[in-house]
C-alpha cells in the first residue's frame, strides 16, 4: 500500500494534519499505537465517569467573529464553525501568592487593572512588557533567535514577585524548560492565557476529538488504532518505509510524526546521529481529580482556575523529591459558563513531579506514594482554600509514569523537549515532526502545528513545485 | 459556466473555507482580504479548491487576480466557461 502521507499519532496535531491532507484528496493514513485517540490531550473512563487528560481549559479562546486569532485561523483551516466547538468561556481565574493575588478574565483590561492596583510601581514596566509582546512575531517559523524571557522580563519589571506571578500560569501551561523559557514561547503562552483566554468545550476532549476524527474520516482519511510504529527506515537520509509493531510494512511519500522529536529519531533505522544534540524534556506533573458530592462553589471554590504558590518565590523545575506541592494549578471545571451546569462537582489539582523517582518505584510503594502526595497536595491547598475532603466521592490520580505509559513521551514530559524544531524538518528527507516538539504550544497550538506542517511540507511544497519554483 | 455560475463557484469555495461568514453582504469590488480577513493560507486554499473542483491551475504570479470577487470572476470566467458548476 502506498500512501501520499502517513501520520504517526492521533493527537490533536496528527488529526489536524490528517484533515488538511485528506481535504485535498491526499491518500493519508494515521497510525496510533493506543486504543484511544488524543495523545497528550485525551480522556479515560473509570467507574462510568469520563475524565479529560491534559484539558484543564482550552487556552487561546476568542469569541466567534475574531478571524485572525489562532482559534479563528484553526477553524478556517479545518473548516469548522465556531459554534461546532461548543466553547464555554471561563468565569474568573486567579494567580495566588502569599501576599498578592492577581485575578484575570478573558478581558485583558481586567488583568491590567489588577496589576495597576496590586503593583502600582510596576505598571509602566508592565506596559513596556506588553509592547514587547504585542510587537513580537511569535509565529515566524524561520525565527531561530534564542531570547531569554527572564532577561526581557527583568528589563521591564523590577519586582521579582510580579515576574514570578506572571510566570506561574505561563510555565505550568506550556514550558518544557526549567527556570526560564524562550521569549517566543513566553509570548505564545502570554497571548493564549491572558490576551485571549480560557474556555472549555461542552462534552470535553471526547467531544472535540470525535469532531476531528469524524471530519477526517468523512474526507476519506484512514485511521488505524493499536498500530504502533516499530521503525522508520531510511537510506542515505531518504525516507524508505514504516514498519509497524505487528510486522507490517507501509510506504509513503512523506511521513509526519507527532511522537516527539527524539522519540521519532529513535524510531529511525539506521539510527540518526544528531539525536544526541536534542535535549530530552524533564518537566512532568502529577494530577489528582476529586469528584465531589457538591459543586465547587458550594464548598468555597469560586474561580475557574487558580495558579498558586505557597512560597513567595515560584519554582519551576524538576522537584528533588517525588512531587513539589509548594505550587500548583487548581482547576474547577464546573466554573465555566456552561449552558447547563455539569451535575457532578470536580476539583483537579496539578503539581510538578519527578519522572525518574516515580518511575523507579515498586508497585505497592507507588500506590502508597500516590495517596501520600495527593494528601500533601490538598494540604498545601488549604493555605488558601477551604477543606473539601468531606465531600469527596471519588478520587483518581495520574503521575509522570502514567503519562509516559500512555503517550510514549520520554520522562512523561507533557511539553516535550526544551529544544523546539520550528521548521519541523528532521535529518531524514520527507520525514517531518509536528506537535509539541515543533514549538506551537497548548491545545490550539498543537492543532495549528499539525495544520502548518501539513501545509508547509506537503500542500504548499506541492503547489510550488508544480510551478517549478521551489 | 456562465459568469453568474463562476461567481457562485467562488462563493461556494469561500463559504466552505470560512463557514462562519455571512456571504450575503459580500461587496464584489472590495478586497476579499479586507472584507473577511482572508490571509495567505486562505488564498492558498482557494487556489487548491479551484484545482480540486475544476482541475484549474492558478500560477503563483496570477494570485493577485483573485483579490476581489469582481477580479476573480474576470480572471476565472474565460478559464472555467467550459466547466460545469460543481459543489
Amino acid at each position: 500500500m502506498n500512501y501520499d502521507a502517513i501520520i504517526i499519532g492521533s493527537g490533536l496535531s496528527g488529526l489536524a494534519a490528517g484533515i488538511r491532507l485528506a481535504m485535498f484528496d491526499k491518500k493519508v493514513l494515521i497510525v496510533e499505537k493506543h486504543i484511544e485517540v488524543g495523545g497528550l490531550n485525551s480522556f479515560y473512563t473509570r467507574k462510568q465517569r469520563t475524565f479529560d487528560v491534559g484539558l484543564h481549559a482550552m487556552t487561546n479562546y476568542t469569541p466567534k467573529g475574531v478571524r485572525t486569532s489562532p482559534l479563528g485561523k484553526l477553524l478556517k483551516q479545518l473548516r469548522f464553525k465556531h459554534d461546532e466547538f461548543r466553547l464555554c468561556p471561563q468565569e474568573m481565574s486567579e494567580i495566588r501568592f502569599p501576599d498578592k493575588a492577581l485575578r484575570f478574565t478573558n478581558e485583558f483590561e481586567f488583568l491590567e487593572q489588577e496589576v495597576a492596583e496590586q503593583f502600582p510601581s510596576q505598571i509602566d514596566g508592565f506596559q513596556k512588557l506588553l509592547t514587547h509582546i504585542r510587537e513580537f512575531n511569535e509565529l515566524d517559523l524561520d525565527d531561530s533567535q534564542q531570547i531569554s524571557s527572564r532577561e526581557v522580563l527583568e528589563s521591564c519589571l523590577t519586582d521579582p514577585v510580579l515576574i514570578d506571578m506572571l510566570y506561574c500560569p505561563i510555565m505550568y501551561y506550556g514550558n518544557a524548560a526549567e527556570g526560564d523559557m524562550n521569549f517566543y514561547q513566553y509570548v505564545i503562552m502570554f497571548k493564549s492565557i491572558f490576551m485571549e483566554g480560557f474556555a472549555k468545550p461542552v462534552g470535553g476532549m471526547p467531544y472535540i476529538l470525535k469532531l476531528l476524527v469524524d471530519k477526517y474520516q468523512s474526507l476519506g482519511g484512514e485511521l488505524r488504532m493499536g498500530a504502533g510504529v516499530q521503525s522508520i527506515t531510511h537510506e542515505d537520509s531518504e525516507l524508505r518505509s514504516i514498519h509497524l509493531e505487528n510486522g507490517e510494512t507501509l510506504v509513503a511519500d512523506k511521513v509526519i510524526s507527532s511522537a516527539g522529536a527524539i522519540e521519532t529519531l529513535r524510531l529511525c533505522d539506521p539510527p540518526i546521529v544528531e539525536e544526541s544534540e536534542l535535549e530530552i524534556g524533564q518537566m512532568s506533573f502529577i494530577e489528582s481529580i476529586f469528584v465531589l458530592d457538591k459543586l465547587p462553589k458550594e464548598v468555597g471554590y469560586d474561580k475557574s482556575i487558580v495558579f498558586y504558590s505557597t512560597e513567595p518565590r515560584f519554582k519551576y523545575s524538576v522537584p528533588k523529591g517525588l512531587t513539589d506541592v509548594t505550587s500548583g494549578v487548581l482547576c474547577c471545571p464546573n466554573n465555566f459558563q456552561y449552558p447547563e451546569t455539569p451535575s457532578e462537582g470536580i476539583i483537579r489539582v496539578t503539581n510538578q513531579a519527578n519522572f525518574k523517582l516515580w518511575d523507579a518505584m515498586a508497585r505497592s510503594d507507588y500506590r502508597a506514594a500516590k495517596k501520600e502526595y495527593r494528601d500533601r497536595g490538598v494540604n498545601a491547598l488549604l493555605t488558601y482554600f477551604p477543606d473539601f475532603s468531606d465531600h469527596i466521592i471519588y478520587i483518581d490520580s495520574f503521575t509522570p509514569k502514567t503519562i509516559f505509559k500512555y503517550t510514549g513521551h520520554l520522562n512523561g514530559a507533557v511539553y516535550g523537549s526544551p529544544t523546539k524544531i520550528k521548521s519541523g524538518r528532521t535529518p531524514v528527507k520527507n520525514l517531518f515532526i509536528c506537535g509539541t516538539d515543533q514549538g506551537f504550544l497548548g491545545i490550539i497550538g498543537a492543532t495549528l502545528s499539525g495544520i502548518s506542517m501539513a501545509n508547509l511540507h506537503i500542500l504548499q511544497a506541492e503547489a510550488k513545485s508544480e510551478y517549478g519554483r521551489i | 459556466m456562465t459568469r453568474e455560475q463562476v461567481r457562485q463557484a467562488i462563493l461556494n469555495i469561500i463559504s466552505d473555507i470560512a463557514p462562519d461568514e455571512d456571504l450575503g453582504t459580500i461587496k464584489d469590488e472590495e478586497k476579499l482580504r479586507d472584507q473577511f480577513d482572508l490571509d495567505s493560507m486562505d488564498f492558498l486554499d482557494i487556489v487548491m479548491e479551484l484545482r480540486k473542483r475544476f482541475n484549474l491551475e492558478v500560477p503563483e504570479k496570477d494570485y493577485q487576480e483573485l483579490v476581489s470577487m469582481a477580479s476573480s470572476v474576470e480572471y476565472l470566467f474565460p478559464r472555467l466557461k467550459d466547466n460545469e458548476l460543481v459543489r
